[in-house]
């Protein structure tokens, strides 16, 4: 049984990595919790929840000494003294930014796993901390630029007056520029929205924004045909640059959301845009931390330009709604440790043949091992499909319009030749039998799906007819006729008794829906 | 011609009449109630009638009295057995119930064939040879009917294996009976004799039960309605035999039903009807897709409940797996509870879901679930783009995008409820095994699909209880 350990944050982190209800589902595991004491208290956790929960407080020193240790963000060097070799930390470390951490813990010998370098592969989603942070932020970004905003969002016609809507431009559609689609668009405000990847046009449409393709005009392409593909990006670039001018001076609130992975975040609005921006207008810098797509923004500042334009950098976006970034973040760990824990028996296993596990490993018992080996990503459903030999399936066997035609007419003139040769009644007999067979498709044609079983229950009724046939010979002389005669009777009996019955309790069943 | 059999012929063509409108009443709901009370008209008249004339017949004939006694206990032994069964049988029992049936009427088809060849005497010099052929018709269908539909029933009720049996050359067999019986027939109609009514029975006997026990679990509509089709015919063919016009008519009438049947259930798995009685598809498509196609994603019933909370539209897609699971009644009250919170909830049904045509719409409708909401493939198929959340419950193979997208799958082609373009897909299945066809399902793979593993009635409960939280 490992005790897992909750501390809390320096004073600058809002959340704690663990809430009540996420410590539940961690004792489910079969693990022990502690928690440190007043770890919840700037997300609105007191430590009586924490305690209700199942999780035992402990003082800071004993928190840090535990088995496995929870944080959100990176350890001070006094945290770090005071982990037990052997015990593993998890957080958010930022292993390619900081490289000193990663070596100090494996002096200390501990092993630690940072949950923003879980791979972005489909069974890891429920452990993306990144996606869970990025929704909060863009959440939160448009909250932020509403305070800053001094007008509606949305438009009203009052009778002081017309109030035009709110014009709001979100610069990458990725998890925290759809939540700021969503958030904005949900307030009031038309919101138009740009991202390289065309694709996600529908996405944008779907939560009530307006896609802006970045059209690049053929001429434009054809000038420059020597490198094409360059010239390409060239041409794209200059018109997506085009469009954030003219968008710059028209829309009131900016949302910037773009990154690029290990790179500075690109520059969308020029210094020039940011200047033809109306007073009071408000531009939010998602990216400020990695330089920031604005020029002038600054990381974690509130800036307000000459012209009266406000940008905000803040870098703490999540954590200004601590209690739910706590809640999903937690929710990450959880399902973390669910993943370390597979006989939910609280014995930790670390298997680094898994893809996951070996991602985020970035410290294993006092050895670093950032980065990992590239992740497969599992393309295994494209490749499949490009592979297998497309076993083009057996051409089906249908008859030729004129094979048809001629199997019909053949039918047709044997009828004939049966009904022409054949005694009296036979041909009488035959006219009756096609007759009703063709009554028989025209009636069955027109009987809707969800009435299938009741038909075939009152044809099984109605074919019990051949009882009639029985009956006629019930009364033969033969002993042996009159038994036989009896059985069918009575098998034919069940039948349309039976497939009566069963046809009207059926149809009793369905029933119209009563003015909902 | 007596006044009794003049009376007769009139009443039987007033029944052909009421057996006619009793299945055009059936193409809608709100007539199908007056249409089972004409069938039931219909059948009163013609038993009236043909009671009438046996027992007018048989008046002060030795052995008449006999037979009467025989006919009215026969009838009340045979209509008590009848209802009863009606009324206790579990809907999710009917392909069983339905199945049976056919088999009595087949065996009924045989009696009446045998009796045929016993009681000849009074048949025509130039109509024996004819008649010698329609006994041995009679009975041939009869007890194919007998047979197949035993077992049907056996399968579909579990008795035995829902697997197809798979005898070294099959269908040589199946073609070898039939030439067989055409054989025997010409030897019957030259020289009539007891033994080769045996043989011919046995034959019979032997190709009904081969002919259903080659054919798999998921193939069962098909036979279902082919079988409900051959016991028609078996109605006409006697009907041919005793000179009786209102037998050929139901005959033909119940014979084309379930040839329509079974041509909508071929056309909904975009197969041929040979290819269904050929075998299922075990044979045509050597199993490739086993492996995993990638990875799926699980999900809870608590977060399956936020989601349907959330959602404004909601579209239900049932298969066999939730009449296994008797499922139908919770899927029903949460219906009710998401309509009553003013979510738009709708079923989509694939023409052959369940093991019977219709069987779905019958499951729904036994639990309360108003038949407005039912709707069928093509009437639902276009609306899932603009639907929040799909609960595929117990289906796998009717929902399955290699059919639409993927030309090399062996189900390429079949029409399928195009469910993953909803926003959420939420797949109740026990495993990841594969459906009916053996064929994996990239819908479990999709980014938009959750699977929620276990008892499909369980399940729907636990999403209840948390919705209800």
């Amino acid at each position: 049984m490992a005790r897992i350990a909750v501390v809390a944050e320096p004073p600058g982190e809002t959340r704690v990595a663990a809430t009540p209800p996420t410590v539940r589902r961690i004792l489910a595991l079969g693990h022990e919790v502690v928690v440190e004491a007043g770890a919840g208290l700037r997300s609105s956790f007191p430590d009586a929840a924490y305690a209700d929960a199942g999780a035992v407080v402990v003082d800071r020193a004993a928190a840090w000494g535990s088995d496995v240790v929870l944080t959100v963000g990176a350890p001070s060097e006094a945290d770090i003294a005071l982990l037990q070799r052997g015990a593993t930390l998890v957080g958010l470390l930022a292993p390619a930014f900081r490289p000193e951490l990663l070596a100090r813990l494996a002096a200390q010998g501990v092993t630690a796993l940072s949950m923003d370098a879980v791979p972005r592969i489909s069974r890891a989603q429920s452990m993306d901390v990144l996606s869970s942070m990025a929704n909060i932020a863009g959440y939160r970004a448009v909250v932020e630029a509403a305070h800053e905003f001094g007008r509606f969002f949305t438009g009203q016609v009052t009778a002081a007056g017309k109030v035009p809507p709110a014009k709001v431009l979100v610069a990458g559609a990725g998890v925290a520029g759809l939540a700021a689609i969503g958030a904005a668009s949900s307030l009031g405000a038309i919101v138009r929205a740009t991202d390289p990847r065309p694709e996600v046009a529908d996405q944008v449409r779907s939560i009530g924004g307006e896609y802006l393709p970045v059209v690049v005009p053929e001429e434009q392409k054809e000038v420059s045909a020597d490198g094409y593909a360059k010239a390409t990006s060239e041409a794209y670039d200059r018109r997506a640059a085009e469009i954030y001018s003219e968008q710059a001076a028209d829309v009131d609130i900016v949302i910037t959301t773009a990154l690029i992975p290990g790179r500075a975040a690109p520059v969308l609005l020029t210094a020039a845009d940011v200047a033809s921006m109306k007073p009071g207008s408000v531009i939010v810098d998602m990216a400020a931390a990695q330089g920031g797509n604005v020029v002038g923004s600054v990381a974690g500042e509130r800036v307000v330009t000459d012209n009266g334009v406000v940008i905000l950098g803040y870098t703490d976006l999540p954590g200004r709604l601590p209690q739910q970034a706590s809640q999903l973040y937690g929710t990450n760990l959880v399902n973390l440790l669910t993943l370390l824990t597979p006989g939910k028996d609280g014995a930790l296993v670390l298997d680094h043949d898994d893809v996951v596990q070996r991602a985020v490993t970035v410290v294993h018992e006092g050895a670093v091992t950032w980065p990992p080996p590239p992740v497969q990503v599992s393309a295994a459903p494209a490749s499949a499909t490009a592979s297998a030999p497309v076993s083009a399936a057996p051409p089906k066997k249908t008859l030729s319009n004129a094979a048809k035609t001629g199997l019909i007419a053949a039918g047709i003139a044997a009828l004939f030749l049966v009904c022409a040769v054949a005694p009296p009644p036979l041909p009488q007999h035959f006219l009756v039998l096609t007759l009703s067979v063709v009554v028989g498709f025209y009636v069955i044609g027109k009987v809707a799906h969800a009435l299938h079983t009741p038909l075939m229950s009152v044809t099984n009724a109605i074919s019990g007819i051949i009882v009639v046939g029985a009956m006629v010979q019930i009364t033969a002389d033969d002993p042996l006729v009159r038994v036989l005669a009896a059985v069918a009777v009575l098998v034919a009996s069940i039948n349309v008794f039976g497939g009566f019955a069963v046809t009207r309790r059926m149809l009793a069943m369905f029933q119209k829906g009563a003015g909902q | 011609m007596s006044l009794a059999s003049s009376v007769a012929a009139g009443a039987y063509v007033v029944a052909a009449l009421l057996f006619i409108l009793s299945l055009a009443g059936l193409s809608k709901h709100d007539t199908s109630r007056r249409g089972v009370a004409f069938g039931i008209a219909g059948m009163a008249i013609a038993l009236g009638a043909t009671v009438w004339v046996t027992a007018a017949g048989a008046w002060g004939e030795p052995g008449g009295t006999v037979g009467l006694v025989l006919l009215v206990a026969a009838v009340l032994v045979g209509g008590a057995i009848g209802l009863w069964r009606a009324r206790v049988v579990e809907m999710t029992g009917m392909p069983e119930l339905i199945a049976l049936l056919h088999s009595f009427v087949g065996l009924a088809a045989v009696l009446v064939g045998w009796n045929g060849h016993l009681d000849a005497g009074h048949v025509a010099a130039e109509l024996v040879d004819i008649h010698h052929a329609e006994v041995f018709i009679g009975v041939f269908i009869g007890a194919v009917t007998f047979t197949g539909s035993i077992v049907a029933f056996l399968k579909l009720s579990g008795r035995v294996s829902s697997k197809p049996l798979m005898l070294p050359g099959k269908n040589a067999l199946n073609v070898g009976a039939l030439v067989g019986f055409v054989g025997l027939t010409v030897w019957y109609v030259i020289t009539p004799s007891i033994w080769l009514l045996v043989a011919v029975t046995a034959l019979a006997l032997a190709l009904g039960w081969h002919l259903v026990a080659s054919i798999g679990g998921g193939d069962m509509p098909v036979v279902v309605s082919m079988l409900n089709s051959y016991s028609g015919w078996a109605a006409a063919a006697a009907g041919f035999l005793l000179n009786n016009d209102l037998l050929i008519v139901t005959g033909a009438l119940v014979g084309s039903s379930g040839a329509y049947l079974s041509y909508i259930m071929c056309k909904a798995m975009n197969r041929s009807f040979l290819s269904v009685i050929a075998g299922g598809f075990g044979i045509e498509a050597p199993r490739g897709g086993d492996e995993e196609q990638g990875e799926h994603r699980e999900t809870d019933a608590g977060a399956v409940a936020e989601l349907l909370a959330s959602a404004r539209s909601v579209i239900i897609t049932p298969g066999y797996g939730m009449a296994v699971a008797q499922a139908q009644y919770p899927v029903a009250e949460l219906t009710s509870a998401l309509r009553a919170r003013g979510i738009e909830v709708r079923f989509g049904i694939h023409p052959v879901a369940g093991r019977l045509p219709g069987h779905m719409n019958v499951l729904l409708a036994e639990a309360k679930v108003p038949y407005d909401i039912v709707l069928e493939l093509d009437e639902i198929n276009d609306d899932f783009a603009g639907t929040d959340v799909v609960l595929v419950i117990g289906a796998n193979d009717t929902v399955n995008p290699a059919a639409a997208e993927d030309p090399g799958s062996p189900i390429a082609g079949m029409p399928v409820l195009h469910v993953w373009e909803a926003r959420d897909v939420i797949v109740f299945k026990r495993s990841m095994a594969s459906g009916y066809a053996g064929v994996q399902n990239p819908l479990f793979f999709r980014e938009n699909t959750q699977m929620l593993f276990g008892d499909a009635k369980d399940r729907v409960d636990d999403i209840l209880r948390a919705l209800a939280s």
